[in-house]
């Protein structure tokens, strides 16, 4: 099916989508029962496709006259598996197959505002706003045919799309149902009392369920943002400051000015140019950049990361408030972790397209937040909110990384001074330099132990990077957590698990540390303060794959073994892994991973061990080698040549298995299975040298004092 | 679609003859344009991809005579007078290359982006050693980066179209 991208129109009418989708029955959903994260009052309401209004509804399911079926949705596809996922419980709740659905995402013209796709929401939240939508088709079907027919609508069964009734043998399908709304208005929102599949009944729900364009990934033939032509499109480029916070001073703008067919633009420090093709706009930006003065202002250096951040903690570093327990305590131990600042590094840099259509402007970007995107374009633009559609393709990843509009805003602004859609790109340098980064963070913990070996008191403080995971999991009775705001040297932002990857890391690190002083093996002393039943259970699981207690016995050189578990965003995780270390060169090689993780009922196996897979090999990257270095307001390894990502020559053997939990409510899981990597390799790493490492990315000193 | 009229008017332009999937082009511009964005820009076979400029993330890998080339390291005028293959390329109408099938069967991808250029190194590592050993297929595609990290599903894929 296929959707025009000529429409310019903000927000279709509902005459809109039967121009666009046929005619046939719109089943609406309110902006209350989805995660609207844009409220839009007065002058700038939006209004859904029933037009303005308070009640503003937006379509959910589409069922064109010819059966033809359609689902919106406000979620992005960035590789995590949307598409597929709700495709597949659409699908379910439709009882039709998974490829008579034509799944439209993320068009803020069509489809409702399900919130941004972040926090390891989709899965919990937009997946029973979708079934409800779906099941409400097939409830109207059911409704139907028992009218017609005049029999019960318990005794007419939906399959494969039909609706029979075995006794008589009539049938009917979603056509029929399409055919008979005609123009009447759906205007409720999804009736409250709709029943979803129940778990025990799933038949798609449950299944490895492909996502529904892979072929057109394999082809070519898929069209990122960055891919996205237009009509008379010109390239664009924006002048970059030399260093964080530097102001333009002085500018000559007549090289590019005097270039056939480049059109500039100024406003203020925002200096760009567009260009037939991007090797000109290229030219044409250095050319001017050659005149450009700045002045500059001082930075403080990656070198002096962790120091500046404690000497600006917002209000001082609060004391331990059971320092009087802890004095009397038989052992206390106090340590320190240090996060580094890390990027995402999607593949596909940000990118957008954008063209005017008189004071109507259409983006096409890479953005896990279509609405908020919408509202930052109208407000950088000076536009209403319902003049601006925001198109959000399938993209090349997001990772947390993509939550802001910085490209859209710049292709938006070099497109009206053009006067020519334009289709801008960050360079990879522009993403190290001026995307934003995870926090980097100290985290200090202490605790005290009983003479039973027994956590008496536990204090956890997170200066800056966040209070993500930063509560214990463990049975502790006096436990306190407390995450202290800094001035931050670099722009920041979400990142996948956001702190829960340094919190955890510090935690379980510590864990070992105070299991070790206790005299007691690390799964052991875990499970003795563990009264989490699911934490408990994916924990004992992977310690058995792992074979855990057999391994802690064998003593290779330059090998060990280490563990971890963790919780966020209601699911669980937990890690073993064994990792070869030749200390001399200071080298760490994970050789093998096993994790075992658990999110309640699972939906989608196939994408969910996928994630796994990923997260576990991305956190690599994070546990040990990724780190940004900046100097003079500037990132110096701003290259895929000096900020060194997991490659192939990294991947371990892996080892995951999903632990179902068909009686519990369905949980995200595109976050939590990065957080039990770095802490398990950091062990493990103490377990082969008896050397701590305290910081990610875990690095060992090299004894043969090269130096860095 | 597309509007391309950099034109004879720009200084550095030369035309050039190459061949990009079999068919023979003729392209004038600048002879320092990278072959990438003579691709994705003038032929519009946006299936090479930008990932870093700098020929260390495979995303924009083409063949060309054969070779595992970086488009984005490559200007156009290197490849005046050869043949070059793209993603585009590879399947015969609705007949896939076995290296795509491959991907397919093991579900090779995430977000897809680095999809094209894993594939087009695949093929080539498979054009010159139909059987490599799992620590070959490593090293080969080692110049490859997925920030998905889908490296175990690929290798998998790779594994399979080596039979």
């Amino acid at each position: 099916m296929q959707i025009s991208h000529a429409d310019h129109r903000a927000q279709l009418s509902r005459r809109g989508f039967v121009q666009l989708l046929g005619a046939g029955l719109l089943i609406g959903v309110s902006d209350t029962a989805v995660e609207a994260q844009s409220r839009r009052g007065g002058r700038g309401g939006r209004g859904g496709f029933m037009g303005r209004g308070a009640a503003t509804v937006a379509a959910r399911v589409h069922i064109a006259k010819d059966g033809a079926i359609t689902v919106m949705a406000g979620k992005v596809e960035a590789g995590q598996g949307a598409r597929a996922e709700l495709t597949q419980v659409a699908a379910e709740e439709l009882r039709i197959a998974v490829d008579r659905i034509a799944l439209i995402l993320a068009d803020t013209g069509l489809v409702p505002d399900d919130g941004m796709t972040a926090g390891s929401g989709t899965t919990p939240r937009t997946v029973p706003s979708v079934r409800a939508g779906a099941a409400a088709a097939r409830d109207l079907l059911v409704a139907l045919a028992a009218q017609q027919w005049d029999v019960k609508s318990d005794s007419v069964q939906v399959r494969d799309g039909r609706i029979t009734h075995p006794q008589s043998h009539r049938e009917l399908t979603y056509a029929d149902l399409a055919r008979q709304s005609d123009l009447k208005p759906f205007a409720q929102p999804v009736p409250a009392g709709v029943t979803v599949t129940p778990v025990n009944e799933w038949k798609v729900m449950g299944t490895p369920v492909d996502r529904p364009n892979r072929r057109d990934l394999v082809t070519g033939a898929h069209q990122f943002p960055s891919d996205i032509a237009r009509p008379a499109m010109s390239y664009g480029k924006v002048l970059r400051a030399p260093s964080y916070g530097a102001k333009l001073t002085a500018i000559d703008l007549s090289p590019a000015q005097a270039m056939k067919e480049v059109a500039v633009a100024r406003d203020g420090d925002f200096v760009g140019v567009a260009a037939p093709t991007r090797f000109l706009a290229e030219q044409a930006l250095a050319a001017v950049a050659k005149t450009a003065s700045w002045q500059t202002v001082p930075h403080p250096s990656s070198g002096q990361l962790f120091e500046y951040l404690k000497q600006h903690a917002r209000n001082g570093l609060p004391a331990n408030p059971f320092a009087d327990e802890l004095a009397k305590a038989a052992k206390s131990l106090k340590q320190s972790y240090h996060i580094a600042y890390i990027q995402h590094t999607p593949l596909e840099p940000r990118a957008a397209v954008a063209e005017w259509n008189g004071d109507k402007l259409t983006v096409w970007t890479g953005t896990q937040n279509p609405f908020g995107v919408q509202n930052e374009l109208a407000g950088a633009l000076q536009v209403a909110t319902d003049h601006v559609r925001v198109i959000v393709p399938d993209f090349g990843g997001g990772f947390g990384g993509k939550h802001t509009g910085d490209a859209a805003v710049e292709a938006a602004r070099l497109a009206k001074a053009a006067g020519r859609p334009v289709s801008l790109r960050w360079t990879r340098e522009e993403e190290f330099t001026w995307a934003y980064f995870r926090p980097a963070g100290v985290i200090d913990l202490e605790a005290g132990l009983d003479a039973t070996g027994s956590i008496t008191t536990w204090h956890h403080v997170n200066i800056n990077s966040g209070p993500s995971s930063m509560n214990t999991p463990y049975r502790i009775a006096k436990a306190r957590s407390q995450f202290v705001q800094s001035e931050a040297p670099l722009r920041q932002g979400s990142y996948r698990a956001l702190a829960a990857t340094g919190n955890t890391f510090a935690r379980e690190c510590f864990m070992d540390e105070l299991a070790a002083a206790a005299g007691c093996d690390p799964l052991e002393f875990r499970l003795a303060h563990l009264e989490d039943a699911r934490l408990r259970a994916v924990l004992e699981a992977v310690a058995k794959r792992f074979d855990w207690s057999g391994r802690v016995k064998q003593k290779e050189p330059g090998i060990g073994v280490g563990l971890a578990c963790g919780t966020e965003k209601g699911s669980y995780v937990a890690t073993c892994a064994k990792v070869a270390v030749d200390q001399q060169q200071g080298k760490i090689s994970v050789r093998q991973i096993c994790q075992v993780f658990e999110c309640g009922a699972v939906v989608n196996p196939g994408n969910l061990t996928s994630q796994n897979q990923g997260a576990i090999l991305m956190g690599m990257g994070g546990a040990l080698r990724e780190q940004m270095r900046f100097e003079g307001g500037a990132v110096t390894n701003a290259s895929f040549r000096t900020y060194l990502v997991p490659r192939f020559r990294d991947v371990p053997e892996l080892d995951i298995h999903l632990l179902d939990r068909p009686d519990l409510p369905s949980a995200g899981a595109g976050e939590t299975p990065i957080i039990g990597i770095a802490p398990a390799v950091a062990n493990a790493v103490f377990f082969a040298t008896g050397v701590r490492i305290r910081e990610m990315p875990i690095r060992l000193p090299v004894t043969n004092a090269r130096g860095e | 679609m597309g509007w391309l009229s950099v034109g004879p008017g720009q200084p550095m332009d030369a035309k050039l003859t190459f061949t990009v999937n079999g068919q023979k082009r003729d392209v004038t511009t600048d002879r320092d344009r990278p072959l990438l964005d003579v691709l994705r820009e003038d032929l519009h076979l946006c299936g090479a991809k930008f990932g870093c400029g700098e020929g260390r993330c495979g995303a924009c890998t083409v063949l060309v005579d054969g070779q595992r080339t970086f488009s984005c390291s490559t200007s156009v005028a290197e490849v005046e007078g050869k043949a070059v293959r793209t993603i585009e390329g590879l399947a015969q109408g609705d007949r896939l290359h076995p290296v795509q099938e491959a991907f397919l069967a093991e579900n090779a991808f995430q977000c897809g982006y680095c999809t094209p250029g894993m594939v087009l190194t695949a093929v080539a590592l498979l054009e010159n050693n139909p059987h490599p050993s799992d620590k070959q297929i490593r090293q080969w595609m080692d110049g490859n980066l997925c920030r998905c990290c889908t490296y175990a599903r690929i290798l998998s894929a790779v594994r399979r179209a080596a039979g």
